[in-house]
C-alpha cells in the first residue's frame, strides 16, 4: 500500500512539473507542423535549443527578461525562415534533412569549447545565470515555501511553485492559440496543406506562405517550451539533441496527432511511464539486475514497445481520429 | 445587343448578362477553322507555349485563343498533352520556352494573357485568384477532411484564412456563414449534399471528380478548366452535369475541358480544339471538326478502336485512313531491322 501511495504521490509530481509542461509545449509546436500541416520537421529540439540559448545568453550579458524571451522568439522565427526559405517549396523530405541537420549543427555548435564565454561550451549555462531574473518577477514572496497535499515547493526559487504554475499557463494559453487558429479557415486551409498542397494551390491559397507561417509558428511555440525547460534545470546542448526531437514525435503520436489535447495528454503518459518504472524498478528489482541509472534506458525500451502495441492496435494515438490521421498514410 | 456581340466588338458585363447560345455559336461561326485561329473575344490567348520532358515534347503551342463565354472542348489521343498543356497554362509546371528570369536565351519565349492580365510567371495560387481555377484529371479530393470542408476550402474572401483575423472569430463568422449557404446549395446541385460531412476519403471515384469540380466553382471563377470531368460519372448523372455546365456558361462563366467522350464535347461545346503530339492541329464547331483530315490522323495514329461518335462522315474516313495506316505499318515494320543496323 505504501508503494502504491508513493507512486501515485510521484505520478502527481511529474504531471505538474514544469519538465512535462515544457515537453508538452514543444509537442503542440512539433504536431503544429507535423499532425496539422504535414511539415516534417525532425529538428524541434534545435527550436528548444534555440529558445533556451537565446533568453539565457541575453541574460547573461545583462539583458532584462523580457528581452531575453524577445530574443528567444526571434531567433526562432529567424530559424524557421531559414530552414523554410529554401525548403518550403520543395518536397517534404528536403524539410526533415535540413531540420535535423540544423538541429545537429546548433547543438554542436553550442557545445563548442570555443564559444565557452557565451554559450558556456558542453558545461552550458547553469540556471543561476539567468533564473533570478525570471524569479525577480514572481508575485509570490521570494523566500518560503508551500504544501498542498503531498507536495511541497518554494514558493519562488528553483524547482518552485511559481515556475509551475507559469509553465502551465503558458501551456494552456498555446494551447488556446492552437485551438482557435485550427477551428478557422487558416486552420481549415493549413490540414488542406496537409492532404494536397497542389489542390490547395488550385483554390488559389499562398501554400508556400501558410507552410511559412505554420513552421514559424511551431518553432516558436517550440522555443517557449525549450525556456520553461531550461528554467527548470539550466541549458546544456546535449539534453536538447536528436532523442529529445523523437521524445516530441512519441508523446505526438502516442497522445493523437492533429488533436489540440493529443501532446498534452502523450506528454502526461510519457512522463508517468518513466516515474512508474523508476519506483517499480527501485522497489521490486534488485540493483544487479537494473540499477536506478538503467531505469531511463529502459524506459526508452518500453516507450517503443508501447509505440509499437500502438501503431497495431490504435495507429490515430489515444486522442486521434482515425479517420483524419494515423501511422501508415 | 446581339449585333454587338458578332461584330465582336462588347466587352461583355459578367454576372446578369442572359448569355445567348445562338448568338455565341453563330459568332464562333465566322472564326476560321484553322489551329490558332483568332476569335472576336478571346478571355485567354496563348503563345510559343512549349513543354519538353527529356527529348520529347509534350506540348508545342504557338498560338491558342480561348472565347470568352464559350465552351471550349480540348480533345486529343492519350498523351497529347492536354494535361501538361493545363498545368502550364495554371502555373503547375513551367514551359520550356518561359523567358529565363536573369535574361538571355532566345526566343520566341512563351507568354499568355488571361482576361488581358500576363500570366508568363505566375505562380498557381495566384493564376486561380485571378479567376482560371482548374480540376485534376486525377482527382485531389482532401481524403481526411470533410465534403463540406472541402467546399469551404474553395472559397475566396475569407478574412479568416488570414492567421491573426483567425483568432477573431466575429471577424469571419459572417463570411463563414455565406460560403456554407453557397457550399450545400452546390453540393445539391451536384447530388453530394447528403455526404457533405463524409470524409471525401470516403467518396467514390465519381463522386471525388464532382466534388473537386463543386469545390472548383465555390469561387466563381471566370474561367474554369476541367481534365476530364466525366469520366467516371454515371450516364445519369452526366446528363444532369452536362446541363450545369451549359448553365454555367449561360451565366457567364467561361469553360475548357478536356474530354474523351465524344458524344459529351458533341453535345456541349460551342468549339472545339484538338491537340497531337503536343501541337494544336485543327479548330472548329463540334459538327465539323471531327472531318479534318488532321483529326482522323491524329486519333487513328494512335487509337485503332477510339469511339469517335457516330458520325457518319468519320466511319467512312475511317475505313480509309486505316487501311493507309495499316499499309504505313507494314512499310515500317519492313524497314525497321535496317533502321537498327545503321
Ligand atoms: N512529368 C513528366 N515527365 C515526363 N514526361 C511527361 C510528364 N508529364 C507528361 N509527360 C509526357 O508528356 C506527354 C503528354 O502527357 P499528358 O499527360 O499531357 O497527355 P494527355 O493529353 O493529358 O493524355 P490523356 O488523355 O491520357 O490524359 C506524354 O507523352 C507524357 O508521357
Ligand atoms: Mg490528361
Amino acid at each position: 500500500m505504501d508503494f502504491l501511495a508513493t507512486l501515485f504521490t510521484d505520478f502527481g509530481a511529474q504531471i505538474l512539473s514544469t519538465v512535462t509542461a515544457a515537453f508538452a509545449i514543444a509537442a503542440i509546436g512539433l504536431n503544429l507542423h507535423f499532425g496539422y500541416t504535414g511539415l516534417l520537421n525532425i529538428g524541434q529540439a534545435g527550436f528548444m535549443l534555440l529558445g533556451a540559448y537565446g533568453f539565457a545568453i541575453t541574460i547573461r550579458f545583462g539583458g532584462p527578461f523580457w528581452l531575453g524571451v524577445l530574443v528567444a522568439i526571434v531567433a526562432a522565427v529567424i530559424f524557421a525562415l531559414i530552414l523554410g526559405l529554401p525548403t518550403l517549396k520543395l518536397r517534404g523530405y528536403y524539410l526533415a534533412i535540413v531540420t535535423i541537420a540544423a538541429a545537429e549543427i546548433l547543438r554542436i555548435v553550442g557545445g563548442n569549447q570555443s564559444l565557452g564565454p557565451v554559450t558556456g561550451g558542453v558545461a552550458g549555462i547553469g540556471n543561476q545565470v539567468y533564473s533570478p531574473a525570471f524569479t525577480a518577477l514572481s508575485p509570490f514572496p521570494q523566500d518560503g515555501s508551500f504544501s498542498l497535499g503531498p507536495y511541497t515547493y518554494p514558493l519562488t526559487v528553483g524547482d518552485s511553485w511559481y515556475l509551475r504554475i507559469v509553465s502551465w499557463i503558458v501551456l494552456a494559453l498555446v494551447a488556446v492559440l492552437v485551438l482557435l487558429l485550427m477551428r478557422s479557415p487558416w486552420g481549415r486551409t493549413i490540414r488542406g496543406i496537409r492532404e494536397d498542397e497542389d489542390a490547395v494551390r488550385s483554390l488559389g491559397k499562398n501554400v508556400y506562405l501558410y507552410k511559412m507561417q505554420a513552421l514559424i509558428l511551431g518553432g516558436v511555440i517550440g522555443a517557449l517550451g525549450g525556456m520553461l525547460f531550461v528554467l527548470g534545470t539550466s541549458v546544456q546542448p546535449d539534453s536538447l539533441g536528436r532523442s529529445t526531437t523523437f521524445l516530441l514525435y512519441t508523446i505526438v503520436l502516442l497522445g493523437g496527432a492533429a488533436t489540440v489535447f493529443g501532446p498534452v495528454l502523450g506528454a502526461v503518459l510519457y512522463f508517468m511511464v518513466i516515474i512508474g518504472l523508476q519506483d517499480v524498478v527501485g522497489q521490486f528489482v534488485p540493483p544487479e539486475i537494473m540499477s536506478q541509472q538503467q531505469v531511463p534506458q529502459f524506459g526508452y525500451i518500453v516507450v517503443g514497445i508501447g509505440l509499437m502495441l500502438l501503431v497495431i492496435f490504435r495507429p490515430q494515438g489515444i486522442l486521434g481520429n482515425k479517420k483524419e490521421l494515423s501511422f501508415g498514410d | 445587343m446581339t449585333d454587338a456581340k458578332v461584330s465582336g466588338t462588347a466587352v461583355r458585363a459578367d454576372d446578369d448578362y442572359p448569355w445567348d447560345r445562338t448568338a455565341l455559336r453563330s459568332e464562333l461561326a465566322t472564326v476560321s477553322q484553322e489551329p490558332g485561329a483568332t476569335k472576336p473575344q478571346p478571355i485567354l490567348a496563348v503563345d510559343n507555349v512549349v513543354r519538353s520532358f527529356g527529348g520529347v515534347t509534350a506540348v508545342d503551342v504557338a498560338h491558342l485563343e480561348v472565347q470568352r463565354g464559350a465552351i471550349t472542348a480540348l480533345i486529343g489521343p492519350n498523351g497529347a498533352g492536354k494535361t501538361t498543356f493545363f498545368n502550364l497554362i495554371t502555373g503547375f509546371d513551367k514551359p520550356s520556352s518561359a523567358k529565363p528570369r536573369f535574361g538571355g536565351g532566345n526566343g520566341p519565349f512563351a507568354t499568355w494573357r488571361f482576361q488581358g492580365r500576363s500570366l508568363g510567371a505566375t505562380s498557381a495560387f495566384r493564376v486561380a485568384q485571378t479567376g482560371m481555377v482548374r480540376t485534376f484529371q486525377l482527382t485531389k479530393a482532401l481524403s481526411a477532411m470533410t465534403v463540406m470542408d472541402n467546399m469551404l476550402l474553395g472559397a475566396k474572401d475569407q478574412p479568416g484564412e488570414h492567421i491573426l483575423t483567425a483568432l477573431f472569430r466575429p471577424r469571419w463568422k459572417k463570411r463563414e456563414a455565406e460560403i456554407r449557404a453557397k457550399a450545400e446549395e452546390l453540393l445539391v446541385r451536384f447530388k453530394l449534399d447528403a455526404k457533405k460531412d463524409d470524409y471525401a476519403g470516403s467518396l467514390s471515384g465519381g463522386q471525388r471528380k464532382l466534388l473537386e469540380m463543386a469545390r472548383a466553382l465555390m469561387s466563381d471563377p471566370a474561367m474554369i478548366m476541367l481534365d476530364e470531368p466525366m469520366a467516371g460519372v454515371n450516364p445519369a448523372l452526366t446528363q444532369s452535369l452536362l446541363g450545369h455546365i451549359q448553365d454555367l456558361r449561360d451565366r457567364g462563366t467561361t469553360v475548357l475541358f478536356v474530354e474523351h467522350d465524344m458524344h459529351m464535347v458533341r453535345h456541349i461545346s460551342d468549339w472545339v480544339v484538338v491537340m497531337a503530339e503536343g501541337k494544336i492541329v485543327a479548330e472548329g464547331p463540334p459538327d465539323t471538326v471531327m472531318q479534318h483530315q488532321a483529326v482522323v490522323d491524329a486519333y487513328l495514329g494512335s487509337h485503332h478502336d477510339q469511339d469517335l461518335g457516330d458520325d457518319s462522315v468519320l466511319d467512312e474516313d475511317f475505313e480509309q485512313a486505316k487501311a493507309q495506316e495499316d499499309a504505313e505499318r507494314g512499310e515500317r515494320t519492313a524497314a525497321e531491322p535496317d533502321g537498327e543496323k545503321a
